[in-house]
């Protein structure tokens, strides 16, 4: 019964996204008025059809029920409740209905608080969303169906993933779906002004929260990916360039630009087209991600399916909405009025820079990460991209980008002087110079981008509390602070970067319970190794005590997990934070001589990698409730930072 | 600056930046892309040594030695067809075993003898990497 009803609930909720785009549109017609308003409540109704499929799929999870056949494959009674409910979205079908659930949450949210946009514009950009919506819904309808029965119910489900059964399941995909389809408001928008041929700082005014609550999602879904494959792999690295990660990377780079040039648009009228493409683009990155990522063309541990069927419907989405939106784009961008023009030497040129760097960026990774499938399609050669590409051609540009970070907010709007911008630098480049002699001094023979990283992590640090200086820290609006935190955060997450990647000690070695080994600055003594039963898995336990010099032994206590449904081994890391970095280790197998592979890494001030995320997302909210609560922000905008 | 030259030059930056962005990336794909190789193509393509790549296949039944260090292990990586001599130092991941399917990172260092940086292993069917599922297929023969 459970399943029928979300089955059914997804039909209605169907059906409902194809009134309101009808409705949506329709209502742009010179006949339309009594649509405007009944737009609304079909957006909702929908959204709360789709929550009730969501809502009903949880339950058949939480209660394996082995009738369902998606239970049945990725489930088991035998999982602990955690996974038993999260499960509902480690794997294709139900990610693929969390994604068409935030989308129609996102639609309901603007039918139900967007109150600054014109009427005709909010009722096109809620009949956008109901298009996409309709698009997904006969995607997971015609080819991905959670709900399907089984004709004979297993006495057990198949299991779990073993590498998925962590509590990362519960926070990472939630949260980046949320800032991935939440970008579906930005597209719709910029759909909705095309059509209503409505693009002004009014419009950009309405469009930033939104961009900006997608944005502080997807910066934390991001950040909490990048933790969760750092301790859950096992393999001490924080990034890896996989093209699923590529994915989520994407739409962050295109959004960061949108909500850099909405700001122009906002505050300068500047930059019309530019930010209306970008809006477009944020999205279609998550369409490509998502095409990426589900159609199982990609090897990876997100790649549920090997459906090619799959793919080619998410293909034929992907052409008809991209195409469409840039078709749209191209018929009606003429007809939007120039925007106000500024100097090069100004607070725009800076942020076209930051827009022009962010897009290169972008460029890059989404060439690195389709290369092999062009090359595979086409040639049938079969090849990979990794980290050697990425951090060779993204690197140097993420840098620079970095610099203008620095210096941009401290340029005045429209125009400015070279002169009077270098004094007011002075200071951080200062800390620059200081910063590179200090680690030219101190320690010699560092890689190239790592120093250049530290250098600039310390530049960039003094130049994004620049904006406060000689303020009235109480009466600086709260977007003010929001920008100065996350700028902050950008050179905090930098500077963790470049410390992992010079700093990094690692031993890897086969040791007797009772030998102590060394890595950086401790000592660790591999005390002992016991056997241990989990809720669904056996563990082997190593026990190593780390000192360094006279402070306190810490105890960590790597495991090595066997699962038997299905069977798999995981290699349970510990780690350690301590002040100035992480002590990080693995066990792994037992090798003859009743020794036990041990690996440990030392990693300098890495927290600060994903310290600096959170960051980046605590100044996004801040800079959300600044926008918000619109009290005098108009006025404070003008008089901007440098007065 | 007039309204029409200021968005031609935003436009023509914009422009220069793609082109800048792209060159940068086709010359860094020259360098640092890295071809899968199944065993038999290596083989037959004559891969130059020192030239990273990808090999990809299954371990080999009964070739899987671990040397006295504990941590470095030697194996065969076969498609059915030919196999191929890799070294690896390092903790193998979870799923690695003999007759699992292996993606091993890394560059020959004499024809036939691979050294690996990276060794990826699936072994569940539904977690198989679409290249070792593709090169599976074409050689049937390997279901153990």
């Amino acid at each position: 019964m459970i399943a029928e009803t979300g089955l059914i609930a997804l039909l209605i909720a169907a059906a409902l996204a194809l009134l309101q785009a009808a409705m949506g549109f329709g209502a742009l017609r010179p006949d339309g008025e009594s649509l405007l308003r009944a737009v609304r409540p079909v957006a909702v109704v929908q959204a709360a059809m789709t929550v009730t499929a969501f809502a009903m799929l949880l339950l058949l999870f939480s209660q394996t029920d082995l009738s369902v056949k998606l239970v049945a494959e990725d489930s088991a009674t035998t999982l602990p409740l955690l996974y038993r409910i999260t499960g509902a979205w480690g794997n294709h079908e139900g990610s693929m209905l969390m994604w068409v659930t935030i989308l129609a949450v996102a639609g309901a949210a603007v039918a139900m608080f967007e109150r600054r946009l014109p009427e005709r514009t909010l009722a096109a950009t809620i009949g956008a969303q109901g298009l996409i919506a309709m698009g997904f819904f006969a995607f997971l309808l015609f080819s991905s169906n959670p709900f399907e029965r089984l004709p004979v119910p297993p006495v057990e489900g198949s299991g779990f993933n073993p590498l998925l059964q962590d509590p990362g399941l519960a926070f990472h995909p939630p949260t980046l779906y949320v800032g991935y389809v939440g970008l579906s408001v930005a597209f719709s928008f910029a759909v909705g002004a095309l059509l209503t041929r409505d693009v002004s700082p009014a419009f950009a005014r309405a469009m930033r929260p939104w961009v900006l609550g997608a944005w502080i999602f997807l910066t934390l879904g991001i950040t909490a990916g990048s933790y969760w494959a750092y301790y859950e792999l096992g393999w001490g690295g924080w990034w890896f360039w996989d093209p699923t990660e590529n994915a989520s990377l994407m739409p962050w780079l295109a959004a960061t630009a949108l909500l850099h040039s909405v700001s122009v648009l906002a505050t300068r009228d500047g930059l019309r087209a530019w930010t209306v493409m970008l809006a477009v683009v944020a999205f279609s990155m998550s369409m490509v991600g998502t095409f990426l990522v589900r159609s199982g063309i990609l090897t990876s541990v997100h790649a549920f399916a090997l459906d090619p069927r799959r793919g080619a419907f998410i293909l034929i989405l992907l052409a008809l909405y991209i195409g469409g939106a840039l078709a749209l784009f191209g018929a009606r961008i003429a007809t939007v009025a120039e925007g106000n023009r500024f100097d090069p030497v100004s607070r725009e040129g800076a942020l076209v820079a930051n827009n022009l760097l962010l897009s290169a960026i972008l460029g890059v990774v989404l060439i690195g990460t389709l290369y092999p499938l062009l090359v595979e399609s086409a040639t049938g050669d079969k090849l990979s991209v990794g980290p050697p590409y990425f951090n060779a051609a993204a690197g140097p540009l993420a840098l620079i980008l970095v610099a203008i970070m620095a210096g941009g907010p401290m340029m005045r709007w429209r125009r400015d002087r070279l002169v009077t911008v270098g004094r007011r630098v002075a200071i951080p480049a200062a800390v620059v110079v200081v910063a590179l002699v200090a680690v030219l001094g101190a320690l010699p023979g560092l890689r190239i981008l790592p120093l250049l990283g530290l250098v600039l992590a310390a530049g960039a640090a003094a130049a994004s509390v620049a904006p406060l200086w000689k303020r009235n820290l109480r009466r600086t609006p709260l977007f003010t602070w929001g920008m100065v935190v996350a700028h902050l955060g950008i050179a905090v997450s930098l500077a963790g970067m470049a410390s992992e990647s010079a700093f990094s000690q690692e031993t890897l070695i086969a040791a007797r319970p009772g030998e102590t080994v060394h890595v950086g600055p401790y000592a660790i003594r591999f005390a002992a190794i016991d056997p241990i039963a989990g809720e669904n898995y056996t563990a082997v336990k190593a026990t190593l005590v780390a000192t360094r010099g006279a402070s306190t032994p810490i105890t960590l206590s790597p495991e090595q997990r066997t699962f038997d449904n299905p069977p798999q081994q995981t290699a349970e890391s510990a780690i350690a934070t301590l002040v100035d970095g992480q002590l990080y280790t693995v066990v792994g197998e037992p090798v003859p001589g009743g020794r036990w592979q041990l690996r440990l890494w030392w990693k300098p001030f890495v927290t600060l990698i994903w310290a600096g995320g959170v960051l980046v997302a605590v100044g996004g909210a801040l800079s959300l409730i600044g926008r918000v609560r619109p009290r005098r922000q108009v006025r404070a905008e003008r008089d901007g930072y440098a007065r | 600056m007039k309204a029409k030259n200021q968005r031609l030059v935003l436009t023509l930056a914009a422009l220069g930046a793609l082109v800048a962005a792209a060159l940068l990336a086709m010359s860094a794909l020259r360098n640092q892309a890295s071809f899968f190789y199944s065993p038999a193509d290596a083989l037959r393509d004559h891969v130059r040594p020192g030239q990273a790549i990808r090999l990809g296949g299954m371990v080999e039944k009964g070739s899987l030695v671990r040397e006295p260090d504990g941590v470095t292990i030697d194996f065969r990586v076969t498609d059915g067809a030919a196999s191929v001599a890799a070294r690896y130092t390092g903790i193998v991941p979870d799923l690695f075993r003999e007759g699992s399917g292996v993606v091993a990172e890394g560059r020959f260092v004499a024809p036939g003898t691979f050294v690996a940086d990276t060794i990826l292993a699936k072994h569940d069917e539904k977690y198989m990497p679409p290249q070792i599922a593709g090169s599976m297929h074409e050689t049937k023969s390997l279901k153990p």
